[in-house]
């Protein structure tokens, strides 16, 4: 009886669901706003990445709430998780030599794409999220592969705090410059050009970082208590 | 096109449903992480690859990996 009560609900949900989402027109219309940032986002700031250009210009303090939030979370986890530390060392036996071999072989490789996509997330797809984020599973491939090898707690807190400052920094010198925070106050530079955009590259690249760091050091918590 | 985006939400649907039926908490795992791949492809296709990239990287590699270390430290079969 509740199975059947249940499906029925389940089947009113859906054909409710379907039916709003039918009545939204898929992709075609843009809002005002929308249609702004296609038009002028390319003048205003330089990028040729529309969505980079609204993530780290034109809602750039949104940007910071978001790392905010993933670096609580991480500093959440690591308290939780060192606070019960135990002496016992799991004794794990080393990986195949074609994945200790393939991840020392890869490892490199996807450090340089996560790099190139922070690099140039003005100008093509991705940015700090996306490449830190590939940073971060390159980081899980060598503690898959390489159970020996760990990153050096200092280097990743390091780079983590690094990568905030500069933000924040960055947005306080837009507010000493320009009259308020982070505001692009560098050259903007020839539209498709690596150097240009003003702070939106730098500002990528303190993210990617952090991002990176910050997933590294959540996984590399895990893994030590495991 | 249609009918890629169709057979890949189908495809989805199947990797959701098997990961709320498996009782093996791996199998789950890979389900879930089948139906993360899946909506990073779907994000592609529909022209959103600063989604995609998130998700495929998020998504599919770092919670997979999150849940499979969780798993080993708990019970890996569900009563």
């Amino acid at each position: 009886m509740r199975r059947i009560v249940a499906i029925l609900l389940l089947i009113i949900v859906a054909v409710g669901i379907s039916l709003s989402l039918a009545k939204i027109p898929f992709g075609s219309p843009e809002t005002k706003a929308g249609r702004y940032y296609i038009d002028e986002g390319i003048k205003e700031t330089g990028a040729t990445n529309i969505v980079t250009s609204v993530v780290v210009n034109y809602r750039a303090f949104d940007t910071l709430g978001e790392v905010t939030v993933l670096f609580i979370a991480a500093i959440g986890l690591g308290a939780v998780l060192t606070a019960s530390v135990g002496e016992e060392t799991r004794k794990t036996e080393p990986a195949s030599l074609v994945l200790y071999t393939g991840c020392r072989l890869l490892f490199p490789l996807i450090l340089i794409f996560g790099t190139y996509i922070f690099i140039h997330g003005h100008l093509s797809p991705g940015g700090g999220f996306q490449g830190g984020a590939i940073i971060a599973s390159g980081f899980l491939l060598i503690y898959l592969g390489c159970r020996e090898r760990r990153i050096s707690q200092k280097a990743s807190k390091l780079a983590e705090s690094l990568g905030g400052l500069v933000f924040v920094i960055i947005g306080l010198l837009g507010l000493v410059f320009g009259g308020y925070f982070l505001l692009n106050f560098l050259p903007k530079g020839t539209a498709n050009a690596l150097f240009s955009a003003g702070i939106i590259p730098i500002i990528y690249i303190a993210i990617g970082f952090k991002v990176g760091s910050e997933l590294a050091s959540i996984i590399d918590n895990l893994i030590e208590e495991s | 096109m249609i009918f890629v985006v169709s057979f890949l939400v189908f495809l989805m649907l199947v990797g959701a449903v098997a990961a709320s039926i498996f009782r093996d908490l791996i199998s789950t795992v890979i389900a879930a992480a089948l139906v993360s791949l899946i909506a990073a492809i779907l994000f592609y296709l529909l022209q959103a690859p600063d989604v995609a990239m998130a998700e495929a990287a998020i998504g599919a590699a770092l919670t997979a990996a999150i849940f499979i270390i969780a798993i080993r430290r708990t019970k890996r079969y569900e009563e």
